[in-house]
């Protein structure tokens, strides 16, 4: 855009006939002046904050990469880190199998052509995406609530009552759980994102192909799963950058100690941990800086491999 | 009997301030903004109605020229808002400070005043200042308010039902737990251990006191003369996970309010108690309960209590109303306050010298454990907790994982040795 504008502003000064094009200014201000305000800005103090090191009478000085090399080489620190991005690994990879592969077979259920009633299972499917995740965490704890959950219950009805534990309490089981809760409450997004894609599609499409002998398996492979990767590949990018700034569900539910041991701490609680501190943890606003600017390093690692290794790979179709 | 008709009618003055007057009174001034406003900042948001119509007006009874708003924060939030008030220069007069290194902190950073002049200072003794003090002792940041006890609560119906008398030692504690789960009926323990502070703070810090010693023990430990890999800690360790047998069902995933809840439905026994839940239970229980001190180890003669200093008041250092604060502050030291403080909020127990009657029953039988049992503060609060890994979070999540069965004793011990001795230089040798 730029690049086209750039030439013709400056022809048309040479002439000396327009002033300065003041309503380009005016066009981006709003969104120049917030962004920068609210998200450029504190972008780069987090980053400059963290090259700092505060003292016990909270002056502060410059440390270099100091706060990293703690963050990456003090055991204190480092097992945390680490511990915390593994499970936020796993906390990625289930929403991108479970809450995409779900969405996904929604997404198709609901675009059958004889669907009845598909707007109203839209809007129940969608419903808990719009719920507070204080309200999720809460109803989730209760219904799995060992003492008076209805969960166990449930299961005893199909005679599965042997398979129930304590699932949010058992380290083996936590982060499963936690991350298995909120995949429910956000499987509404691919839902509707590959839905809106689906019906894109254009029916001659799927005619042609089903007249050339292809059934529905083949359709859904070879026609419509093509069509609807650059939509797949939005979902994982939203998934990726959504699960690694996740915090409120594993806070409203764990605790920002994140337990047991440590089981469900992903990114966002170490981050609130460090950066706000907790019980007689004191907080460090330079250390919670500092794993604030690792975390943008991963998410940015892990956008730019979507960016190189797959989004410039995939085409776009028109219709 | 003279204190009780007083607290009667300092009662009905009161509610007769406090639905008449305050209300007028602040409306009518909010806009002066006079130089007499203090502001509290709390975490105990359960206490705003206590403080808006017993306290404050008891005051205000006597400084009526000083009026006194009371803002509280949810506690789990309290320490975040306070410090971003305080760093920006909107925190309120008074600041209700945590124990040790948190209020220290302020201190340090030039947030807080000293209180060492202020008048009633003298009225406390040097462990009811410890916690608000610099380390070598001299001075006192904060006015000490209150200290909770840690002891049993234990449902007395069904100790009736079931035969058993409060147990004083830990043998005649686990035939109880033994026969209560025989019976079948009743959850022996109610504890859980999915907010991991009960399983430190009522599993931990509550018993192990008698093993190490109270004070002896506490302080043995800050000098480097003893590891929590000695016995005591092991052992204490050791008990802890010998109650997980009787525990609720799928206590892992139990958190603080399901336990209170099992507690005062009448499903479960005993309950590993801090003096504050007392008010709470009282409101809520329909039996009767009453409390055991934490029963004594083999061959243990003399009986520790956990009385943790947790809560005093400080002056913001950039507040306009100094003076007042310290009026305020003074009051906050006297016998009334401490009287006040006492009954409105059974639990709490007053810190300052003065002979206090505390009337609710079960209560007073935490406060009066003071006279036959030695008194001690927990032990992770006090410096132990300065570094990084802190010991008060690294024992909360060893003692849950000891209840749970994820960690031997020996293993949780070692971790916290080993997480102290990372950083703190009396523990490296």
């Amino acid at each position: 855009m730029t690049d086209i504008a750039a030439p013709e502003v400056q022809t048309e000064s040479f002439v000396g006939r327009s002033r300065f094009p003041i309503h380009i200014v005016v066009f981006l201000a709003p969104a120049l002046v917030i962004y920068t305000l609210f998200s450029i800005y504190p972008l780069f103090d987090t980053i400059r904050l963290s090259l700092y090191a505060g003292d016990e009478t909270g002056a502060r000085h410059f440390v270099g990469l100091g706060n990293f090399y703690t963050l990456l080489s003090d055991p204190a620190w480092s097992g945390q880190f680490w511990n915390a991005l593994r499970n936020n690994l796993i906390f990625f990879a289930i929403h991108m199998v479970v809450q995409n592969g779900i969405g996904l077979g929604l997404a198709m259920l609901l675009s059958l052509p004889r669907l009845t009633g598909g707007s109203v299972y839209r809007t129940l499917l969608f419903l808990p995406t719009m719920l507070s995740v204080v309200i999720i965490g809460f109803i989730w704890q209760l219904m799995l609530n060992p003492l008076w959950g209805i969960a166990e219950s449930l299961l005893a009805v199909v005679g599965l009552k042997q398979f129930f534990g304590p699932w949010l309490g058992q380290e083996s089981t936590a982060l499963l759980t936690v991350s298995l809760i909120s995949v429910w409450q956000f499987v509404g997004i691919p839902m509707m994102l590959i839905y809106a894609a689906l019906i894109n599609i254009p029916d001659d499409l799927l005619d042609a192909a089903t007249v050339d002998g292809a059934g529905p398996f083949s359709v859904f492979w070879f026609v419509r799963l093509p069509l609807i990767l650059p939509t797949l590949g939005v979902v994982s990018i939203l998934t990726f950058v959504a699960n690694f700034n996740a915090f409120d569900l594993i806070y409203a539910i764990k605790g920002a100690l994140a337990g047991p041991n440590f089981s469900t701490d992903i990114l966002g609680t170490f981050f609130y941990r460090t950066f706000f501190g907790y019980q007689l943890q004191v907080g460090s606003p330079t250390m919670g800086a500092t794993v604030a600017t690792a975390m943008l390093v991963v998410i940015l690692i892990g956008v730019l491999i979507y960016l190189f290794g797959v989004q410039r790979r995939l085409q776009r179709h028109t219709f | 009997m003279r204190s009780h008709h007083n607290t009667t009618l300092l009662r009905n003055a009161g509610r007769l301030v406090a639905t008449a007057s305050l209300a007028a009174l602040t409306m009518a001034f909010a806009g002066a903004a006079s130089a007499q406003t203090l502001t509290i900042e709390s975490w105990r948001n359960d206490d705003a109605d206590v403080w808006n119509t017993k306290i404050i007006p008891a005051f205000n009874k006597k400084y009526p020229n000083i009026k006194v708003q009371f803002k509280a924060d949810p506690p789990t939030e309290y320490n975040a808002a306070l410090n971003a008030r305080l760093a920006g220069g909107t925190a309120g007069d008074l600041i209700t400070c945590r124990p040790f290194d948190a209020s220290l902190d302020l201190f340090k950073k030039g947030q807080l005043l000293s209180v060492n002049d202020v008048k009633g200072i003298e009225n406390f003794s040097d462990v009811a200042k410890s916690a608000w003090s610099t380390d070598d002792g001299k001075t006192t940041f904060c006015m000490p308010m209150a200290s909770v006890i840690h002891g049993f609560v234990y449902n007395k119906e069904i100790f009736d039902e079931l035969k058993l008398t409060p147990p004083k030692t830990v043998k005649e504690f686990h035939a109880a737990l033994d026969k209560i789960k025989a019976d079948g009926k009743y959850t022996p323990i109610a504890m859980g251990t999915a907010d991991q502070w009960e399983a430190a703070t009522m599993g931990f810090q509550n018993i192990g006191v008698n093993y190490w010693k109270g004070e002896e023990g506490r302080k043995a430990l800050i000098e480097g003369k003893q590891k929590l890999t000695d016995q005591p800690y092991v052992q204490t360790f050791a008990e802890l996970a010998s109650w997980a047998p009787y525990m609720g069902n799928g206590y892992q995933s139990q958190k603080y309010p399901d336990t209170q809840n099992l507690f005062t439905l009448g499903r479960a026994a005993i309950y590993p108690a801090g003096s504050w839940d007392v008010p709470i239970f009282r409101k809520q229980a329909d039996f009767e309960f009453d409390a055991f001190a934490p029963p004594l180890p083999d061959g243990a003669s003399k009986c520790y209590i956990s009385d943790h200093t947790d809560i005093a008041l400080g002056i913001n250092a950039k507040s306009k109303n100094v003076e007042a604060a310290k009026t305020f502050l003074s009051w906050v030291a006297s016998p009334e306050f401490a009287e006040i403080y006492a009954n409105e909020l059974p639990g709490f127990f007053p810190l300052s010298n003065a002979k206090v009657d505390v009337k609710d029953p079960v209560a007073a039988k935490f406060v009066g454990w003071r006279n036959t049992c030695e008194s001690s503060i927990r032990n992770s609060y006090q410096i132990l907790s300065r570094g990084t890994p802190n010991l008060e979070n690294e024992l909360w999540n060893v003692s849950a994982q000891v209840l749970n069965g994820t960690m031997k004793p020996e293993e949780a011990a070692k971790k916290v040795e080993d997480g102290l001795a990372s950083w703190y230089e009396p523990h490296k040798k």
